[in-house]
């Protein structure tokens, strides 16, 4: 009987082979080829160590079909030596290959950590092209808000949300929070992630090297309306840009701190808004958590607890900033009571409010209902030619 | 009855918790409904209760708990694969103007309940309960050190899960992702019925976890069959003995970071809130030391198992036995050290980065060297290809290619780029599918007919790996491909159609997977049914080497009459080679523990608790924490928890058994 | 190659354990077991040490450490968890000598100054939220609260468990098994005393220095 298990394995070793020629045949891998120098060298960067694992990877594969197939029952040919189980000149080749390649790798990942460190200041626009010693970097504030982008442009006095313009070819230095959750500042094609961390900043620092358009997404689920929070990413050519920016200003709305406060309330697939100016300091509000007006900031309480535990030893009484317990105030309305502490008639009821898909358009439910978090889109803000921004 | 005292009585649940309205909920619990009052009155109809209650539910057996376990797994894979299937068909539809049939709050709940079923109640299930079964046979003990405990493990987990199905029905589950990131998962922004299940399920089931872990080890370090020192134990065992040993090194992390999250819950205190000084990132920390190291915990064994086979099918000792063992511990130790590979895009610095990379890239040393061990074992070898090789040959390679995309995203850089992107879900279902489920398909292949004395359907079980192994492949290539094309996990709904054809070649891989699935259900289905012609009757069906095929399938209750004494490794191979006689007479009474309810009734318990404090039943909740309490102290009151089965009755069982076993 | 078969070709070979059974289920591995859980225990006290230092100085602007201890008071309650280790030390001779009553004694002496010590913490923590340092108050507050409450709630369990031995005891007398449970309740009341080293140490000592 011809061995019919060889054949399977035969077939069984095809078939990723198989299925990746029929899947890579024209599709855009924006990861494998990217407009910005960051997104480049990562690229470049996989690229390498894909090759040199391949350098072991292939081999494996190969022998494991070809020892199961030349060392089948049925094949008469083949040596059978069960007494075969230790060669010391063979343990240490199967030992050294991977560390020979990991070590490799090591020395790749040491240095292009460090190199590619997102707070580390670009030092090349795109190879062999160094950044200019007067270039002055582009700061762009990026907000996470539920569940939008809002982006602050503090040099020109401009913010967005849901698009994000970069100049092409000048350093952009991006400054990260969020309001609610930890979220992550993904753009593939410019210098991928970053997470966007309430109270915390982080830091990336990138440049566009195409004009073109592309799309930037949220990479940490945020909750329901997580799936629809991206936002346009397009590169723009130098006088482009500066015609784009003087567009966005000829628009009256500006950006206030009340703007914000409406803002940063949970809304969905909320259409690009241009605003025409900025208040000053309203990323460091957001980072401190003080943007509804009579909450303490962040910092302000930091620096009171470090003389606070600095007093007097004997100086018993609470600290008067935030008012005690639960009622101390978050980002906006108050900290929700436990649930020890509810009394029955308000622990309410949790009812199941999976339905089928309503027929209306999402993000119109209930507005202002806090459970679920299921509130509606805000108002959108007069802008003209503004398209939703889930729509290309 | 007024408002007041219904919420006193009934918490927060009321007639609106109950999906009457959702058609895909109702129409499964419908469904669910009649199979389970199907279920029921058979066992009814047969007098099945009092033989389930006495033989198996209350059953100290580490044989009996071990197929308990697997069936648990077995149900929660199908319904974690239900909801895989809806996540396929949500993602192959939903793109521009069509939302598809999913709303968010629906398709949030399914993707977080896929990933901690698969994880918790499929995965953990399986390992766990194929370690009971197989490891006590292994070392030529009659159960395991800790018998009691091991009942009340499963039910524990069982309870579990009980708890996780119900949120199906009433009321809903979290939304939060399978590990329920703080500060998402808090009151502010989770304030329904969701991650309280979630959080009860998982410490519920995490005690069964830690104290199974606690008896396995405890077993093989003191009740090894004489002569069985460490470097004779068999390769399952070794990887066991890890697995446990990592659990109980991770659970407790897990454990203390979910009391802090149900205390900022029920309490108010302020540990992963964004107010008052919370720190949201420690709950990341504390799950992902938990995180990282559990799915080593669960592939160990599968290597353990791997290892078996192979060495059986290729009719030789396994390659390198020592630097197995060697490569075991040190993935053990490892595993540890590199949980932050989880969030090196949280920017913590260059130096912390590339640590936490080049430690998670040096693990694939010690696994590319078990790979070459296989190989090698292989080479010169007389190759039977049953099924469970087969699975063995498709798991190596599937799994080198999720390793190296592993290794990939080890490199913080690349990280970068791919993190949180769908490349990395096409790269840990690759290790998990390719590394934990084809394993545990091979086990429960390999160790099935020593359970229950005859093997499973070729024809089917041929079906179940095919299915399996080309809907693998089918269904997570062009994930593989979309993460490249940069699109991030979880997303419902797509705007760009070219990501399209993608998943509706994943969707349709997929169903492949599911054929896969309906076959392996088959082929235990028409292996019942075939029995008596794919009966084993010698005890050692695929001409095995370690203990466990020395005696009769299924074995006796008490395993061995006589404890075996060892001389080598692969022990049974050893004996056969040089002329083992069974002893006929000369039997002993046989020590063995007594059955008991205590751990179905403290499992019971605990489901009450859990239930009580998810909808606010603070009664309920009370009264089972009293009960627990009484239920757990009134059991230390009783000794007699030991029985002696008589000589004569030994001495019947082997001589009945004894035409049904090889060897003499 | 290895060598397959260990022993010389020819000699009479044992297969068999032929010793009467007396393999005891959960004899010398209880301890080991118990052992193991222990060390469980302790990584959860290192998860909720590790979760105490990251937030041990996010006061929120509420109390800090120094307004609030009270170190006299928390040094008495060392003192008496420290003495109830000593007097647990003096029911073990007893407990190998087979001495029953002198057993019970010193248990229940134990159990008195355990008692004692979770009466006081659980002052100082009525005390702390009539203050407004309650848990809610801060995320160091939480710590603190949960930390110490957790090592009181293992404390009340060895309670719990000295009165159920006191029980025990007196009905069956200090038979293998009772001698191998109260060998489990001093392992796991002494390792309470070590935690509570940690936790006086760095939650108590160490927040007021700082």
């Amino acid at each position: 009987m011809p061995s019919p298990d060889s054949s399977l394995m035969r077939r069984a070793a095809g078939l990723p082979l198989l299925a990746l020629s029929l899947l890579l045949g024209g599709c855009d891998m924006v990861v494998m080829n990217p407009t910005g120098d960051v997104a480049y060298q990562q690229r470049n960067l996989i690229l390498f160590s894909v090759g040199v694992m391949l350098l072991i990877i292939v081999p494996v594969m190969v022998l494991t079909v070809l020892f199961a197939y030349r060392y089948r029952r049925g094949n008469p040919n083949k040596i059978y030596d069960p007494s075969f189980d230790h060669s010391t000149t063979l343990e240490l080749v199967i030992w050294s290959c991977p560390l020979l390649i990991i070590i490799a790798l090591s020395a790749v990942t040491w240095t292009s950590t460090h190199l590619l460190d997102p707070f580390r200041p670009l030092e090349r626009l795109a190879p062999g092209v160094p950044v200019p010693p007067d270039a002055k970097p582009l700061n762009v504030q990026v907000v996470a808000l539920d569940w939008k982008w809002l982006f602050i442009y503090p040099d020109l006095g401009i913010a967005t949300v849901n698009e994000l313009a970069l100049p092409v070819n000048v350093p952009v230095r991006f400054s990260i929070t969020s309001t609610d959750q930890f979220n992550t500042f993904y753009a593939p094609t410019l210098a991928g992630m970053i997470y966007a961390m309430p109270t915390m900043r982080s830091e990336l620092n990138a440049v566009l090297n195409k004009p073109g358009e592309s799309w930037g997404y949220s990479g940490n689920y945020t909750g329901r309306g997580y799936s629809d929070m991206r936002f346009k990413l397009r590169g723009v050519e130098g006088a482009n840009f500066d015609r784009w920016v003087a567009d966005v200003k000829a628009v009256g709305s500006g950006l206030e701190l009340s703007t914000l406060v409406e803002l940063i309330k949970p809304s969905e697939k909320v259409p690009v808004m241009h605003f025409a100016t900025v208040q000053d300091g309203l990323f460091d509000r957001a980072v401190n958590r003080c943007i509804e007006p009579g909450k303490p900031c962040m910092i302000d309480i930091m620096r009171q607890d470090m003389q606070a535990s600095g007093g007097h030893p004997h100086h018993s009484h609470p600290a008067p900033a935030m008012p005690p317990g639960r009622e101390a105030e978050p980002l906006t309305g108050a900290k929700p009571k436990p649930a020890l502490q509810k009394a029955p008639d308000e622990k309410g009821t949790s009812p199941n409010v999976t339905k089928p898909v309503a027929p209306e358009p999402p993000g119109q439910t209930k507005p202002g209902d806090a459970r679920n978090r299921d509130q509606s889109a805000i108002e959108p803000h007069p802008v003209t030619g503004a398209r939703r921004a889930g729509q290309a | 009855m007024t408002e007041t005292t219904l919420k006193t009585i009934f918490g927060r649940l009321g007639w609106e918790s109950f999906p009457i309205h959702e058609p895909i909920l109702f129409g499964t619990f419908i469904v669910v409904a009649l199979l389970g009052v199907a279920i029921v009155g058979a066992v009814t109809w047969f007098r099945l209760w009092g033989y389930l209650w006495k033989e198996w539910f209350t059953s100290v057996d580490h044989k009996k708990i071990g197929i308990m376990y697997i069936i648990l797994g077995i149900i929660m894979l199908l319904r974690g694969f239900a909801d895989a299937l809806m996540m396929r068909a949500q993602q192959a539809i939903a793109f521009g103007a069509n939302e598809g049939y999913l709303p968010a709050h629906h398709y949030d709940q399914i993707f977080t309940a896929h990933g901690t079923i698969m994880i918790f109640f499929v995965a953990i299930p399986l390992v766990v309960g194929l370690i009971n079964f197989v490891m006590p046979l292994q070392i030529g003990a009659r159960d395991v050190a800790f018998p009691f405990l091991n009942n009340l493990s499963f039910w524990l987990t069982a309870a579990g899960a009980v708890l996780t199905m119900t949120s199906l029905f009433i009321g809903e589950f979290a939304r939060t992702g399978w590990l329920s990131y703080a500060p998402l998962a808090e009151l502010s922004y989770s304030p329904d019925t969701g991650v309280d299940y979630y959080l009860w399920s998982l410490q519920i089931a995490g005690v069964g976890t830690t104290l199974s872990a606690i008896n396995m080890v405890a077993t093989i370090i003191k009740m090894r069959a004489p002569g069985m020192t460490m470097m004779k134990l068999p390769v399952f065992c070794w990887t066991a003995l890890c697995s446990n040993v990592l659990a109980i090194a991770i659970f407790p992390a897990l454990t203390a970071a979910f009391f802090l999250l149900m205390l900022d819950r029920y309490v108010g205190t302020n540990f992963f809130t964004n107010e008052l000084g919370g720190a949201p990132m420690m709950y990341w920390n504390m799950v992902w030391i938990w995180g990282h190291p559990e799915v080593y915990v669960l592939v160990l064994p599968a290597f353990g198992i791997y290892s078996e086979i192979t060495s059986t099918f290729t009719g030789k000792r396994l390659f390198g036995y020592t630097s197995m063992v060697y490569a075991t511990v040190v993935i053990t130790i490892l595993s540890y050290l590199v949980w932050l590979h989880h969030f090196f895009t949280m920017g913590a610095g260059p130096a912390v980065n590339s640590f936490f990379g080049i430690a998670t890239m040096v693990i694939s040393i010690p696994t590319g060297a078990k790979i070459f061990n296989w190989l090698f074992t292989m080479y010169r070898g007389d190759i039977r290809f049953e099924l469970p090789m087969q699975w063995v040959v498709a798991f190596m390679l599937t799994f080198v290619v999720g390793g190296m995309t592993g290794v990939l995203l080890a490199i913080p850089p690349a990280d970068f780029v791919l993190h949180n992107s769908l490349f990395l879900v096409a790269h840990f279902h690759n290790v998990i599918i390719g590394g934990v489920v084809f394993g545990l398909f091979a086990g429960i292949v390999y160790w099935f007919p020593k359970a229950f004395g005859f093997k499973l359907d070729p024809f089917w079980g041929k079906v179940a790996f095919w299915g399996w192994v080309v809907g693998y492949w089918v269904a997570w290539t062009p994930i593989y491909v979309v993460g490249l094309m940069g699109t991030a996990r979880r997303i419902r709904h797509f705007d760009d159609p070219s990501f399209q054809p993608y998943f509706v070649i994943a969707a349709i891989g997929a169903l492949i997977i599911l054929v896969g699935i309906l076959g392996f259900v088959m082929s235990i289905v028409m292996g019942f049914v075939k029995r008596e012609e794919l009966r084993d009757t010698t005890g050692d069906p695929w001409d095995g080497r370690t203990l466990e095929w020395s005696t009769s399938s299924p074995p006796p209750a008490y395993n061995f009459a006589f404890l075996p004494v060892v001389h080598d490794l692969d022990a049974w191979y050893d004996m056969k080679a040089r002329g083992y006689e069974r002893p006929e007479g000369d039997f002993r009474p046989i020590h063995m523990p007594k059955n008991t309810g205590t751990g179905v009734i403290l499992a019971g318990l605990s489901l009450a608790l859990g239930f009580g404090m998810v909808w606010y039943m603070w009664w309920l909740a009370a009264l089972s924490f009293i009960g627990l309490l009484a239920v757990a102290i009134g059991h230390t009151f009783n000794l007699k928890r030991d029985t002696f089965i008589p000589a004569a009755e030994v001495a019947a069982t082997e001589r009945a058994r004894q035409p049904l076993i090889v060897g003499a | 190659m290895t060598d397959h078969v260990t022993d010389a070709p020819g000699a009479a070979i044992t297969w068999h354990h032929l010793d009467p059974d007396d393999h005891d289920h959960g004899g010398g591995a209880t301890v080991l077991g118990f052992w193991i859980y222990l060390m469980s225990d302790a990584l959860i006290f290192a998860s909720l040490f590790a979760m105490f230092g990251v937030v041990s100085t996010s006061y929120a602007g509420g109390p800090v450490p120094r307004q609030i201890f009270d170190l006299p008071l928390v040094a008495l309650n060392t003192a008496l968890l420290l003495a109830s280790s000593i007097t647990f030390g003096q029911a073990m001779p007893h407990m190998e000598a087979g001495r029953i009553g002198p057993t019970r004694l010193w248990l229940a002496v134990t159990g008195l100054l355990g008692a004692a010590f979770v009466g006081i913490e659980l002052y100082e923590f009525s005390h702390l939220i009539a203050e407004g340092a309650g848990p809610q108050r801060s995320a160091f507050l939480s710590a603190f609260f949960t930390l110490v409450g957790t090592h009181g709630a293992h404390v009340t369990v060895g309670l719990i468990w000295i009165a159920t031995m006191l029980i025990q005891i007196g009905q069956h007398g200090l038979t293998g098994e009772m001698r191998r449970r109260v060998m489990c309740l001093s392992m796991f009341w002494h390792f309470l005393d070590i935690i509570w080293i940690g936790v006086f140490n760095f939650v108590y000592l160490y927040g007021v220095i700082r």
